[in-house]
């Protein structure tokens, strides 16, 4: 348990440095309008970050994520331009679930390690969303779909109530259901899973499926606040979800953390980020900081777990 | 019975199916249907452009064979041409410039290898990280642009000549060799194989596992330097983002190639057969005018075909 509390104050201790820190080097860090924008930033991270916390919590991972996501919304982009809201958007979500799906039956019913198939996965969809766009950028929706990445409800941004409504149903699923009971036991100890009478094919091709749709609502929320999409969105979403789930304090082991820990992953990685430009640092070094964070973030994990079983 | 060289060959050669049977017919398919395939030009275009693929899967070969994997090779190469070029533009004797670029490819190895070995990290993690690490050094040191016009001795390394063989196809050459001997005539290649079988177990037999484990890394990282090396001569220029997506080519030729991710089973020559049939099939494609975007789901579905089957051949 002590090791649990210990996590916890650490991230928030993370937090509250990198508030002071970024108040100091700018006093107009700590107004109203850029906390807001900073959590409306994190809600996107937290949603494409949320899917990939489930899959890790299973001991897998899915690296195809922001390809999935790519090539959902490029799809659902096309339709809703033309009117199709509801359809459009349905269709982007159903790809990504159904890339998830293709992922579950590869790890679940072939038996792949997580990260190969989810590569490979990667690299289809990211070919298949360039194959769809042309290299072409869409832009500029109807103001019915701008609501769900721009709008306000009850002077709230939309994206921050999705990400509020996203962190309630993940936290029941995983705390008040059978499914989620199975998602750590199967992470944890497949093999007490497995005699335990636990369906774990089912659930793993569930989970991934979960993480493809996720991916695409991400998509819609995000193509939905910048009015734009191109084939490349997805690129550089890998690493920053990572490693939100990595600060987060999820174990890539398997079965240990959860979505609330994602949520301040998000939120530290969202004023990591902010914090460099602030600062003025070349975009160029976000692709290294982010890299730095998640084997950093990994290996103080492993570290300090060794260090408390040996005690 | 098979006592022979000959009866270990066709033993290994059997275990690479796929690879060969794709080569075969993918070489038939194009040779019909392009008039410009079975040219002795294209031929030679082929293997010179699969040269970077063959050295970096060469070292992937060794890491996989680990039941590891190295996802920030593709990076690593891109950064590693960075560092030539710029050596170069400041006048560093070419040499120099040379071994800095192999040199950071090694240090990217160290670093992976020993948070992979020593603390016990995934390697997916660790490189996915470190593939972070290497683009964004490579955008920092670069700004994001080209280094152009390096000069004819860096191009020496694509378009000169010995004996009228292509420079690229005799490090090629020389690269498997030397990667052959290490793996088949060396304890350390011998021990890459145990790797893959049971850590735990070699370890408690006294054996250095982590340290062989790093050196498997090293090893894959230094080789992604000497790529560069090819691959900024072919271009005349460094792009910090060029190696993008070549581990993923890499990982297809060592899996085509007929090395599998469990219990250390495989063997060298795949990669050469398996990065040959990925070049033949870009090089098809591209004769045959499918865009770029085409093939790179084309070859991500080859590359799922490959691991599934292999998978099942495994059940």
């Amino acid at each position: 348990m002590s090791r649990v509390w210990l996590s916890s104050l650490s991230r928030l201790a993370t937090i509250i440095v990198l508030l002071v820190v970024l108040f100091l080097v700018s006093p107009a860090f700590l107004s109203v309008q850029n906390l807001v924008n900073i959590v409306r930033q994190a809600s996107l991270l937290f949603l494409l970050a949320s899917g990939l916390t489930i899959v890790i919590l299973t001991a897998g991972i899915d690296l195809s994520i922001g390809s999935v996501l790519a090539l959902s919304a490029s799809v659902a982009a096309n339709f809703i331009q033309q009117g199709w809201i509801w359809g459009g958007s349905l269709l982007g979500l159903m790809i990504g679930a159904a890339c998830g799906f293709l992922n579950g039956l590869m790890v679940a019913l072939v038996g792949l390690p997580p990260f190969i198939a989810t590569y490979g996965m990667l690299w289809i969809a990211a070919g298949f969303a360039q194959v769809f766009m042309k290299g072409e950028i869409i832009s500029g929706f109807p103001s019915g779909f701008r609501f769900l990445g721009a709008g306000h409800a009850a002077g709230v941004p939309v994206p921050i109530l999705v990400m509020v409504l996203v962190l309630v149903a993940c936290l029941l699923a995983l705390r008040r259901t059978n499914f989620g009971r199975y998602v750590y036991v199967i992470g944890a100890n497949r093999e007490a899973a497995r005699l335990s009478g636990i369906n774990i094919r089912g659930n793993l091709l569930l989970v991934y499926s979960l993480s493809g749709l996720f991916s695409a609502f991400a998509g819609l929320v995000y193509v939905s606040r910048i009015n734009a999409v191109e084939s490349t969105i997805g690129e550089t979403l890998l690493l920053p979800a990572l490693a939100a789930v990595c600060i987060g304090g999820t174990s890539l082991f398997g079965g240990e953390g959860g979505i609330a820990g994602t949520l301040i992953g998000a939120l530290i990685m969202t004023l990591v980020t902010n914090g460099m430009n602030l600062l003025n640092v070349s975009p160029y070094w976000q692709s290294f900081v982010m890299g730095a964070i998640v084997v950093l973030s990994v290996a103080v994990d492993q570290l300090g777990s060794a260090k408390l079983e040996g005690d | 019975m098979t006592g022979t060289v000959w009866g270990a060959w066709a033993r290994r050669v059997t275990m690479a199916p796929g690879a060969v049977y794709a080569l075969i017919v993918l070489s038939i398919v194009f040779a019909l249907f392009t008039a410009q395939f079975l040219t002795l030009h294209n031929l030679t275009n082929i293997g010179m452009q699969g040269s970077v693929l063959v050295i970096v899967s060469l070292g992937m070969t060794l890491i996989i064979l680990t039941e590891g994997i190295d996802l920030s090779l593709g990076s690593v190469l891109g950064l590693a041409g960075v560092i030539l070029a710029l050596a170069v533009k400041q006048q560093v004797a070419l040499p120099l410039a040379i071994l800095a670029a192999i040199g950071v490819g090694g240090i990217f190895g160290t670093l992976n290898g020993v948070l992979i070995s020593r603390i016990g990290l995934p390697p997916f993690v660790v490189t996915l990280g470190s593939f972070g690490m290497a683009q964004g050094l490579a955008l920092v040191l670069t700004e994001g642009s080209s280094v152009p016009g390096l000069g004819p001795a860096v191009q020496y390394f694509n378009d000169g000549r010995i004996l009228g063989i292509p420079v690229p196809i005799i490090m090629t050459a020389i690269a498997f060799l030397v990667v052959y001997i290490i793996l088949y005539h060396t304890k350390f290649g011998t021990y890459v194989f145990a790797l893959g079988g049971n850590q735990e177990a070699l370890a408690l037999a006294g054996v250095r596992a982590r340290l062989y484990k790093t050196g498997v890394y090293v090893l894959g990282g230094s080789l992604a330097g000497v790529g560069a090396l090819v691959m900024t001569a072919r271009m005349n220029a460094a792009h910090p983002t060029v190696g993008v997506g070549l581990e993923f080519d890499a990982i297809a030729s060592v899996l085509l190639g007929g090395t599998s991710f469990e219990r250390g089973r495989g063997w060298l020559g795949g990669a050469i057969i398996g990065a040959l049939a990925i070049s033949v099939l870009r090089n098809g494609l591209n004769l045959i005018g499918l865009s770029t975007s085409w093939q790179v789901s084309l070859v991500g579905m080859v590359i799922i075909l490959a691991i599934v089957m292999d998978a099942l051949r495994g059940v």
